[in-house]
């Protein structure tokens, strides 16, 4: 049953990681603008004219 | 009779950069038709660049150039000033700089696109990025290549002009920032989420049959997961809590935090005495929702701004005017007896004496009232009003901050903070509740200690942990958030969760006149005289087409015809009137100095029965036909406003305007009611706080800068506007005009909110006497109190939630 014990420790250290890359999300400002992005996102690539000729 | 050319206009043609109607096919480029110049610019600029996808994102995404005077190429040279530049740059190593510019133009993808593509127009620009929410472009450029007043140029060049303001240069925006909210909840999430899934073999297990050193790492982990979320995730409850009691007062946060740490304490020590597993799991979850009612209370409106003083409108520099030279200056160093000028579309700063000049000001931003007042000089021009026309010469008789409108900014009413005038019922309650659990958990200790002191203690903690008033928290952040939410969808847009429960509160409404009650778009235009023919009228329409005057524009809008004739020998004197030869009829359309002979004038004003100020007169080859009048009109739905509030409110109208609309207005408000003429700024204030010092709770509802104070010394301050991003005064929400006819809904609906809370309390009172008559018998275990202390909390939080949409519903909000 001791296996148990490992197993918790490392499911601790996972779910840590997922905390850690949380701060890591607002700490970079991803909170701060939760609009511009989702627009941001649906503009195309630049297509330069020669590539279509 | 003979018509000459009648052009035919289109209709429907729209300009392909703004989508505003085009006037004629005139202005062209590329077989796109524009509506002015401006627009042709912007569109022949991104053409250049091969950035025409803007126009393919949205549909004449562009904004209007008209009112624009791009003529002024010295309009930013304020901008060279090293001084100027470093307070509006945010970061700079010397090479790159990097500046933040408020663009309120920005309203579609179209926008975000263009702006963020500024480095295809000039390669001095590194990156450029926006915030479409707060209306914030930051900008990072090379100064080599480029100044920081190429950059504004460039801005407005596209047709985002930024604005800057004295406020920028003063005291720096500074951005409300959730992050720490977000650290805090974060990490309570966790842990409880961790803890729970640790404590779940305790729940199921039947009793007894967990493993023993189970048991005992379990709790340690629990006890190791618990303290962070207590010592930094409630660390603002703690706070809050300790100043409550330093100011001599108790708030609610100190049963929470009282019941946090009985429970903590409780529950290390049955951890690590291995005498029970503690009740951490319910610790962390209480945290953690209370940290989401936290975050759905803070729902703000980014994009507006409830905090502008008269700052926030000012120029930053103005052109100073030194024997014949000409050199720009900042506002602030303005002194009494220099020489300004102020040019078209420019707003005056300082009380000043008309030197020089036709002044035709525009008190729009002070009082809403947008039509344009006639000085001549020696007459002293008050700060805030915007020129319209010529370029003027004034003399400074009193510096920015001493001027007659911004003395108001030296009153107490903006010294004091928000905060102290009210407290919330949620506090009030907090205070009640706290004196009895204490009384509660006292005698439940004194019951229990003949049998045992064990017991005593356990059954004293129990009450303190049970107790703990996690429902009555979680009411309010739940009930006033959904509010401010649900207003927020009906165009009321409150600062912060609290203005819902101080509107609940108001006995007393207080309207300003013009702008407020009155619309400013669409006055209503009459033509008083003989009756116009069709003819006549196509005559009017093809002059004023030809103005950008905004009584001009009014005029235009308010004529029914499509034809326009053809105009010659046009010619605008600004401050006065416009004139023309049009179908070889003479017509002249002004004040009444300027429509020909003044004694004819006087004749016709005698036989109309009117003054002649704000009145536009028509003369068509020297005879006069009668004159237009702008009159005001309430705005839709006042008269259902005030016979509903009328019931149950002291209402008043407070204008800066003479008594004329008297008549009109006691038919809205009643005799009863107080109606109140010719008051300043400063009376206003006076006034509202007249009426609280007799105990009444005001509601201010005004407009413009002239309400400033009266919004800031009432307990509520709404301001209405007609473009929720542009203007505005500092108070404690915004209404859209085009919703003013819900405002009675509004206030009613704060009471509802308010009633929603008062039954809410009493549901989680229900509960935490239910678990306090079991907690009194000692009889607590784990088990009961993570199911008993979520349950309350969720019952409270979907009580709230619901109940407040139903009654929007119902009240068709």
């Amino acid at each position: 049953m001791s296996v148990i014990v490992i197993l918790v420790f490392f499911s601790v250290l996972v779910a840590g990681g997922f905390l850690l890359a949380f701060m890591w999300a607002v700490r970079s400002g991803q909170y701060e603008d939760r609009y511009t992005p989702s627009v941001r996102i649906l503009f195309d690539d630049e297509v330069k004219e020669k590539d279509i000729t | 009779m003979q018509i000459s050319e009648v052009v035919n206009l289109k209709e429907g043609t729209l300009c392909y950069h703004c989508g505003e109607e085009c006037v004629s096919l005139d202005i062209q480029s590329g077989a796109k038709t524009f509506c002015c110049t401006g627009c042709k610019t912007v569109y022949e600029i991104l053409h250049e660049n091969n950035l025409c996808k803007y126009y393919d994102l949205d549909n004449t995404p562009g904004i209007s150039q008209k009112k624009l005077d791009s003529a002024l190429v010295s309009r930013y040279s304020y901008l060279d000033d090293p001084n100027i530049i470093r307070q509006l740059t945010n970061f700079t190593d010397g090479n790159i700089s990097i500046c933040n510019f408020v663009i309120p133009q920005v309203h579609c993808s179209s926008c975000i696109w263009l702006l963020e593509k500024l480095h295809k127009l000039n390669s001095g620009i590194i990156q450029s990025e926006i915030n479409f929410l707060q209306k914030n472009l930051s900008v990072k450029f090379k100064n080599s290549e480029i100044s920081l007043r190429q950059v504004v140029e460039l801005l407005t060049a596209v047709g985002y002009e930024p604005q800057i303001s004295l406020n920028d240069i003063e005291n720096k925006v500074k951005y409300h920032s959730n992050k720490s909210l977000y650290y805090k909840i974060g990490l309570a999430g966790f842990c409880f989420g961790n803890i729970m899934l640790l404590s779940f073999p305790e729940y199921l297990a039947p009793i007894g049959s967990l493993e023993h050193s189970f048991k005992q790492f379990f709790g340690l982990l629990n006890l190791i997961l618990g303290a962070p979320v207590l010592i930094y995730s409630a660390g603002d409850y703690f706070k809050s809590a300790w100043s409550g009691i330093k100011q001599k007062s108790i708030n609610i946060d100190f049963p929470i935090v009282l019941g946090l740490v009985v429970l903590f304490i409780r529950s290390s020590f049955e951890i690590l005495t291995n005498t029970g597993v503690g009740f951490i799991d319910s610790m962390t979850g209480l945290i953690f929702f209370l940290l989401l009612g936290k975050l759905f209370q803070s729902k703000t409106y980014d994009a507006l701004n409830f905090e502008r003083n008269y700052k926030s409108y000012f120029p930053i520099s103005v052109t100073l005017k030194n024997k014949s030279e000409e050199t720009s200056i900042p506002v602030s160093n303005l002194k009494n007896g220099d020489r300004i000028i102020i040019r078209n579309n420019e707003l005056i700063p300082a009380d000043a004496i008309l030197f020089n000049g036709n002044a035709s000001i525009d008190y729009s931003f002070v009082t809403g009232e947008s039509i344009p007042v006639q000085k001549v000089a020696g007459e002293i021009i008050y700060a805030g009003g915007r020129q319209y026309g010529s370029a003027i010469e004034l003399e400074v008789i009193r510096t920015v901050s001493q001027s007659y409108l911004t003395q108001l900014w030296n009153k107490d009413a903006f010294i004091k903070k928000d905060e102290d005038k009210f407290n919330s019922l949620v506090n009030i309650v907090g205070k009640y509740f706290t004196v009895l659990i204490l009384f509660v958990a006292a005698a439940a200790f004194l019951y229990w200690y003949p049998t045992s002191l064990r017991t005593a203690i356990n059954a004293f903690t129990a009450v303190l942990i049970i107790a703990c008033p996690c429902g009555i928290a979680l009411t309010s952040p739940f009930a006033l958030g959904n509010a401010v939410r649900i207003l927020g969808r009906n165009k009321f847009y409150a600062k912060n969760a609290s203005v819902v429960e101080r509107l609940s509160k108001i006995d007393t409404i207080v309207f300003d006149k013009t702008g407020t009650i009155t619309r400013t778009g669409d006055a209503d235009i009459t033509f008083n005289g003989n009756m116009l023919s069709p003819y006549e009228q196509k005559l009017v329409k093809s002059l004023v087409r030809n103005s950008t005057h905004p009584l001009s524009s009014r005029i235009f809008d308010a004529i029914d015809t499509k034809e326009i004739f053809e105009v010659s020998s046009y010619n605008e004197l600004s401050g006065k009137g416009i004139e023309a030869e049009i179908d070889s009829r003479h017509v002249i359309l002004g004040s009444a100095l300027f429509a020909a002979d003044k004694n004819k004038i006087l004749q016709t004003a005698e036989r109309l029965n009117t003054n002649t100020n704000s009145r536009i007169f028509l003369s068509i080859d020297g005879s006069i036909k009668g004159f237009f009048a702008v009159n005001n009109i309430y705005r839709n739905g006042l008269d259902n406003i005030t016979a509903d509030l009328k019931e149950n409110y002291n209402l008043a109208v407070i204008s800066g305007d003479n008594e004329s609309e008297k008549e009109n207005l006691s038919k809205y408000f009643g005799s009863s009611n107080k109606v109140l003429f010719n008051c300043t700024p400063h009376d206003k204030l006076d006034y509202v706080k007249e009426l609280q010092d007799k105990g009444h709770k005001v509601l201010m509802v005004g407009d413009g800068l002239n309400d400033a104070g009266a919004l800031k010394q009432s307990d509520v301050g709404i301001a209405i506007s007609e473009d929720v991003t542009n203007f505005s005064p500092a108070c404690d929400a915004i209404l859209d005009a085009a919703e003013f006819g819900k405002l009675n809904m509004l206030i009613k609906f704060s009471k509802t909110t308010k009633t929603i809370i008062i039954i809410s309390f009493i549901i989680s009172v229900i509960y935490n006497v239910l678990g306090v008559t079991l907690a009194f018998q000692s009889e607590i275990s784990p088990l009961l109190a993570a199911i008993l202390m979520p349950a309350s909390s969720i019952t409270v939080v979907l009580f709230t939630v619901l109940s407040t949409n139903l009654m929007a519903k119902r009240r068709g909000l």
